[in-house]
C-alpha cells in the first residue's frame, strides 16, 4: 500500500484554539468519523516535536496532549508565549492561534481515502 | 433522590438570550435560574479595576426578565462570579441593579448577597504557613508580589450558595463563584448527587455553547439520580453526542480531572448517549472529596498605565524595511526617554500582528500593513509622551529608496495617541487551604 501525506485540515472537522486559564493555550482537534480520527491518533503524528516545530517553539514547551475518544478529539495544551494580559499579549482569548495545526502532515495509507 | 430542572439562560449574564428560547424552557417548569456572569477570560483588567465587563444596560435588560419569570414562577435566581471578576464592587453594583429592578416591578424577595473578597492579610498568613499551592501560574505566589495585589478574590464552591438557599434567599448575587458551583448549588442542596449535579453546571455554565447551532442561548439541565439531560432551550437547537462531547474539551487542559474547591471531579468514565432528537443524557463523573479545603484565588496588579497609536502603511518601501525602521525608533526612544522605564511593543497587523513568536509564515505578502504601537510605562503622562515620541518619530523616517518624504504612515484618528489608563496582570492564581468551605465568603440577606 502507497502512503502519502494528508494535511490536518483534510482530515479534521473542528480544529480551533482558546485559553484554558490565563497561562495555557488549548487546541482541539475534533474528528467527525472514526476512521478519520483513528488514523490521526494511531499515527502519532500530532506529538510534541511536531506541534512545537510548527509553532516555532521548544517541545518542552507543549504541556500535555490528551487523545479523548468519547468525543473524537485530540487535546493539545501549550504554555502561553506571554501570560494572557501582560505586556506582549497578542490574543487575548487565544481564539486565532490554530492554523499552524492545519498544515502539519498526518502520514496516510492512500490519500484518496480520505478526500 | 429528587428530579432537579435548570435553567442557564446564557453563557455570561449580558452576553443575551433568545426570548422565545426562555419563554419555553420557563414552560418546562424549571426549579431554579442559574447563570454564571463571570470568566478570567477578558484578562486581569477586571478584577483589578472592579469595572464591570458587561454594560449596566444589557446587565438590568436580563436581570428584568430573569427576576420577573423566577418571581412569578417563585422559583430562585442564582448570579455566579457577578459583573465579571466577582470582587464586592461587582456584587454590589449589580445588587444594586436588583433593587432598582424590584423597585421598578414592585417585587419583594429575599437578596443574598455573598462576598469573595480575600484581604491580602490573609493571603499573607498563607504564604507564610505555606498553605499556597503554584496552580498553572507562570510565577510564585510571593509577600511582595502580594505588596503589589490591588484585588483578590477566592473562587467559592457550592456550599455558600447552598447556605443562602436554605437560610430562605430568592435571588443569590454571588462574588466570584467557580461556574460549575454556581450552577450545580440548588440541586445540591435539594438532595441531588453533587458529581452530577457539578458536572451538569459544567455543561450548563455555557448555556448553550453545548448545543448545536451554538449560540449564547438558553440551555436546560435536569438531574436525576446517577445521570442529567441536557437540552437547548430554543427549539432550532438540539443537543447531540458530538456538541456535548465537543464542549467538554472547551477552555480547559485536562477533559478527565476537573479540579475544584474541596473536592475533584472525575471524569474518566463519563458516558453520553443521545436521548430523542434533541437531548443527551450523561452519565459516569465521580466526585472525590477532599481532607483539605483549598480554593483558588486570583489577584491582580498595576503593570503600568498604557497609550497605543493606530496606524497604517501602504509604502512598498517602508514595508521592505519594516523590521529595521521599527526597531531602530525603538532604540531611539528607549534612549531619549532614559532613565523611565518604557516598554514598547509593535503590533505589525500583515506581518505577525497575531501570532507574534507562534507565526509560521514568515514573509509579509501583504500590500499594506496595520500598526499598533504600543507603550507602557509607570504613568499615564510618560506613556502617552513616548508613544507619541515613536509615532512622530516613525511618521518622519527616513531610509534608503524611499518615494514619499512626506510622510510614512496613515493616521486614522485626532488625537493619534489614545490613553487605555491603567493595565492590569494576574498577580494571584494559585489555591490557597482554607478553614472550610465558608471561612472566605460572607453571606449578607436583605428584603427587598
Amino acid at each position: 500500500m502507497r502512503n502519502t501525506n494528508v494535511p490536518l485540515s483534510q482530515l479534521a472537522k473542528i480544529i480551533r484554539s482558546k485559553n484554558a486559564g490565563p497561562f495555557r493555550l488549548t487546541f482541539d482537534v475534533i474528528f467527525d468519523n472514526d476512521q478519520a480520527y483513528e488514523l490521526v491518533r494511531d499515527s502519532k503524528a500530532l506529538n510534541k516535536t511536531a506541534i512545537g516545530k510548527a509553532f516555532s517553539v521548544d517541545e518542552t514547551q507543549i504541556a500535555s496532549i490528551f487523545a479523548v475518544n468519547s468525543a473524537r478529539a485530540i487535546k493539545i495544551t501549550m504554555f502561553r508565549p506571554v501570560d494572557q494580559g501582560s505586556v506582549g499579549e497578542t490574543d487575548s482569548y487565544g481564539c486565532q492561534q490554530h492554523v499552524p495545526l492545519l498544515d502539519i502532515k498526518i502520514p496516510a495509507p492512500m490519500k484518496t481515502d480520505y478526500e | 433522590m429528587p428530579s432537579i430542572t435548570v435553567l442557564t439562560p446564557t453563557g455570561t449574564l449580558g452576553y443575551g438570550f433568545g426570548i422565545e428560547a426562555f419563554k419555553r424552557g420557563m414552560a418546562l417548569r424549571p426549579d431554579v435560574i442559574a447563570v454564571d456572569a463571570g470568566s478570567t477570560d477578558p484578562g486581569a483588567y477586571y478584577l483589578g479595576s472592579g469595572k464591570p465587563l458587561v454594560s449596566r444596560y444589557s446587565t438590568k435588560y436580563e436581570l428584568t426578565t430573569l427576576i420577573l419569570a423566577a418571581c412569578s414562577s417563585q422559583i430562585p435566581l442564582i448570579v455566579g462570579s457577578a459583573g465579571g471578576a466577582g470582587t464586592k464592587s461587582h456584587v454590589d453594583w449589580t445588587a444594586q441593579i436588583v433593587r432598582e429592578i424590584a423597585t421598578e416591578n414592585n417585587l419583594k424577595f429575599n437578596l443574598a448577597t455573598i462576598y469573595a473578597d480575600v484581604s491580602v492579610e490573609r493571603a499573607r498568613k498563607a504564604v507564610k504557613q505555606r498553605e499556597i499551592q503554584r496552580f498553572e501560574a507562570s510565577f510564585a505566589l510571593t509577600s511582595e508580589v502580594l505588596d503589589e495585589t490591588v484585588s483578590l478574590v477566592a473562587q467559592m464552591g457550592h456550599e455558600p450558595i447552598v447556605e443562602a438557599l436554605r437560610q430562605g434567599a430568592q435571588v443569590i448575587i454571588a462574588g466570584r463563584a467557580v461556574d460549575d458551583c454556581a450552577i450545580a448549588a440548588f440541586p445540591i442542596w435539594r438532595g441531588a448527587d453533587p458529581a452530577q449535579s457539578i458536572h451538569m453546571g459544567k455543561v450548563l455554565e455555557c448555556g448553550a455553547f453545548s448545543a448545536e447551532p451554538f449560540a449564547m442561548d438558553v440551555m436546560i439541565g435536569v438531574v436525576n439520580g446517577s445521570d442529567f439531560i441536557l437540552e437547548p432551550g430554543s427549539l432550532d437547537r438540539r443537543a447531540s453526542l458530538e456538541s456535548v462531547a465537543a464542549h467538554s474539551l472547551y477552555e480547559r487542559e485536562n477533559p478527565y480531572i476537573q479540579v475544584g474547591p474541596g473536592h475533584n471531579l472525575d471524569l474518566h468514565q463519563c458516558a453520553y448517549e443521545q436521548v430523542g432528537q434533541r437531548s443527551v443524557r450523561v452519565s459516569g463523573a465521580i466526585y472525590e472529596e477532599n481532607p483539605e479545603y483549598w480554593v483558588k484565588i486570583e489577584g491582580a496588579r498595576i503593570a503600568g498605565y498604557r497609550t497605543i497609536f493606530i496606524g497604517g502603511i501602504r509604502c512598498p518601501t517602508m514595508i521592505g524595511n519594516i523590521n529595521e525602521i521599527l526597531e531602530q525608533v525603538r532604540q531611539n526612544t528607549i534612549s531619549y526617554f532614559k532613565p523611565n522605564d518604557i516598554q514598547i511593543e509593535y503590533h505589525v497587523y500583515g506581518r505577525d500582528g497575531v501570532m507574534r513568536g507562534l507565526e509560521p509564515q514568515k514573509t509579509i505578502t501583504s500590500h499594506e500593513l496595520g500598526l499598533v504601537i504600543e507603550v507602557l510605562a509607570s504613568n499615564q503622562e510618560m506613556a502617552h509622551g513616548a508613544c507619541h515620541h515613536i509615532s512622530g518619530t516613525l511618521l518622519h523616517e527616513q531610509w534608503d529608496g524611499q518615494f514619499n518624504t512626506s510622510g510614512n504612515i496613515a493616521v486614522p484618528f485626532s488625537p493619534s495617541e489614545i490613553d487605555s489608563g491603567p493595565v492590569y496582570v494576574f498577580s494571584a492564581y494559585h489555591l490557597m487551604k482554607t478553614e472550610g468551605a465558608m471561612e472566605l465568603f460572607p453571606i449578607n440577606f436583605e428584603e427587598v
